[in-house]
């Protein structure tokens, strides 16, 4: 017998050519394409059910799932189609929004509410169709290493032996971790998404949000609804639910020594947010974290018999306005499924063979989109944004229309009186403004 | 809309819930001394952690959405926290 190599790993016949980690989008999308190539491919997963262990805002960019599912928006478990897109700066008594509808939004369809219970399950169902093995209510607990190289997982005292493994098991990763390819990510990479689902009757929810047939609604707040934490609010419409909740950075969080439920328990209770869940009733309650490092959390996510996809990789993409996550879980699925098809046809499932991988998800938006947000983290980090801006646009605002019989002002003159009362300086403004659009 | 509280929303979400075994571990002291208690507290949305009057920290890990919000802000060592068993703990209907 010769010794086991990087390239090809152990002369033990594996169990199969592929094992994926964790049925999310990223698992069930490698897993899918996989088994499309005619590979053979198990996809384990510790919830009972594909879907149950996971929680997102909601909004699925679905261009890139309809590559590969091409039914998707006629067969998949779709809440509405998003047409409507709300920008709120919310404050304690005011707020201030931007109301974008479109009807190009609904032709090509670009978005979609999903609740991920319920996508997962359809998603590994047909992965199951197309030949994946499905081993749902398995919590996977280490890798296996030889000669150097990841040979498998091990699940309690059962051992699986592949090719290649495929991290694909969300923001904790503690898969990848323990194979030593990422690190505890530091709390300002992280933030904890704390989520309702409120439930109301169909016509409800399109009657409060202007809503003909299927189409959706979502609102991207920042402000008040946090209780000025970095992060936001969101408000996204189901068919007959909403998806409702609070992204708080960790860091910001834990400096302010506030409680991640009073903070939901606020901003459900808002006086502009609260008109909107009346009569509804909790039907679930629950939480999750986000990825929300950008390129920095990437680093390295393929090594010898092991790559990593979706939030594992760190590949979320939070751009104050919008919130990626789902869309670039498929498309690295999709990359890493073309790399290790290939690595698997020219035998070589090192590093190297594996590479095909990175080179393929950077060529693609998805790896191109982290590039060009690379600098949002950090832009996010400024404070003044949860704050003092939104403030400050209610108070510009509130000058303009409370005629109080003062002799009325030109707007260029309303503000710089309402820039002056304010805590922001002019040069903050010019900063963060072009900051703003150089990282967004 | 009513406002319930915390354990009135925990008990319309399913739960499988792990009766031999908790997948949560406070060391009390560490916890104490590094702050990680309070924290914990302060961050888990489940309010799976309780601060009770003696400082020690109480765990209801049957409550927890296993988000691993609190291993996050945790001191090294404090909280040992890993995923429960395949098939048991939250399962989300919605999501
Ligand atoms: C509050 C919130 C709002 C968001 N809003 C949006 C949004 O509007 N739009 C958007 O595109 N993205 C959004 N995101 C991000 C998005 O949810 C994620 O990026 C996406 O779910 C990542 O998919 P994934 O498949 O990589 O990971 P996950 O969906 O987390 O899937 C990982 C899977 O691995 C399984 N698993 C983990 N460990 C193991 C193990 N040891 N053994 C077996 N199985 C395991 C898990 O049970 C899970 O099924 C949001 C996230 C949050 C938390």
């Amino acid at each position: 017998m010769s010794e086991p190599t990087a390239a090809t790993g152990p002369d033990v016949e594996p169990d199969f050519d592929v094992i994926v980690v964790g049925g999310g989008i990223a698992g069930c999308v490698t897993a899918y394409r996989l088994a499309q190539a005619g590979r053979s491919v198990v996809l384990i997963e510790r919830g009972e059910a594909p879907g149950s262990k996971n929680l997102s805002g909601g909004v699925l960019y679905s261009r890139v799932l309809e590559q590969v599912f091409p039914d998707l928006l006629t067969s998949a478990p779709i809440e509405r189609r998003i047409t409507r897109n709300y920008v709120q700066f919310l404050n304690a008594t005011s707020s201030v929004g931007i109301d974008y509808q479109d009807a190009r939004l609904a032709e090509p369809v670009n978005a979609v509410t999903v609740l991920r219970a319920r996508l997962d399950a359809w998603l590994a169902e047909r992965c199951e169709e197309a030949g994946v093995f499905l081993m749902p209510g398995v919590r996977v607990d280490r890798v296996i290493r030889e000669g150097g190289r990841v040979v498998g997982v091990r699940a309690g005292d059962d051992e699986l032996r592949a090719h290649v493994v495929v991290a694909a098991d969300g923001v904790n990763s503690f898969v990848a971790q323990e194979a030593g390819l990422r690190e505890k990510p530091p709390t300002h990479h992280l933030a904890v998404g704390v989520k309702a689902v409120v439930r109301l009757d169909e016509r409800t929810v399109a009657e409060r949000f202007h809503l003909v047939g299927d189409e959706g609604a979502a609102y991207a707040i920042v402000g008040d609804c946090t209780l000025g934490v970095g992060g936001g609010g969101f408000l996204y419409t189901n068919r007959d639910s909403l998806s409702v909740g609070v992204v708080l950075r960790l860091d910001d969080l834990v400096k302010r020594g506030l409680r991640s439920t009073d903070v939901f328990d606020h901003f459900l209770g808002h006086r502009f947010i609260a008109p909107f869940l009346e009569g509804g009733e909790i039907a679930e309650y629950g939480s999750h974290l986000v990825a929300e490092g950008g390129l920095e959390m990437v680093g390295h996510i393929h090594t010898d018999g092991m790559v990593v996809v979706g939030d594992a990789a760190g590949l979320t993409l939070n751009t104050g306005l919008t919130v990626r996550g789902m869309d670039l879980a498929a498309a690295s699925g999709i990359a890493a499924a073309k790399g290790i098809d290939e690595a698997l046809t020219s035998g070589d499932t090192s590093e190297a063979g594996l590479a095909g991988y990175r080179r393929e998800l950077f060529a693609g938006f998805a790896g191109k989109d982290m590039e060009t947000y690379a600098k949002a983290p950090a832009f996010l980090e400024r404070t003044r944004m949860y704050e003092e801006y939104g403030l400050l646009l209610g108070d510009v605002l509130h000058s303009v229309f409370d005629h109080d019989l003062t002799p009325r002002r030109h707007l260029s003159q309303v503000v710089r009186s309402e820039l002056k009362r304010s805590p922001v300086r002019l040069r903050d403004l010019l900063s963060d403004g072009l900051a703003g659009v150089r990282a967004l | 809309m009513k406002r319930t509280s915390i354990p009135e929303r925990l008990a319309g979400n399913r739960y499988v819930t792990d009766e031999d075994e908790s997948h949560i571990h406070v060391d009390q002291d560490l916890a104490r001394s590094t702050g990680t208690g309070k924290r914990i507290v302060a961050v888990c949305p489940a309010h799976v952690y309780t601060e009770e009057p003696d400082g020690t920290i109480s765990v209801e890990y049957a409550a927890c959405f296993e988000c691993g919000a609190c291993l996050a802000v945790a001191a090294p060592g404090a909280l040992t926290w890993h995923y429960p068993r395949g098939g048991t703990g939250v399962q989300f209907r919605e999501g």
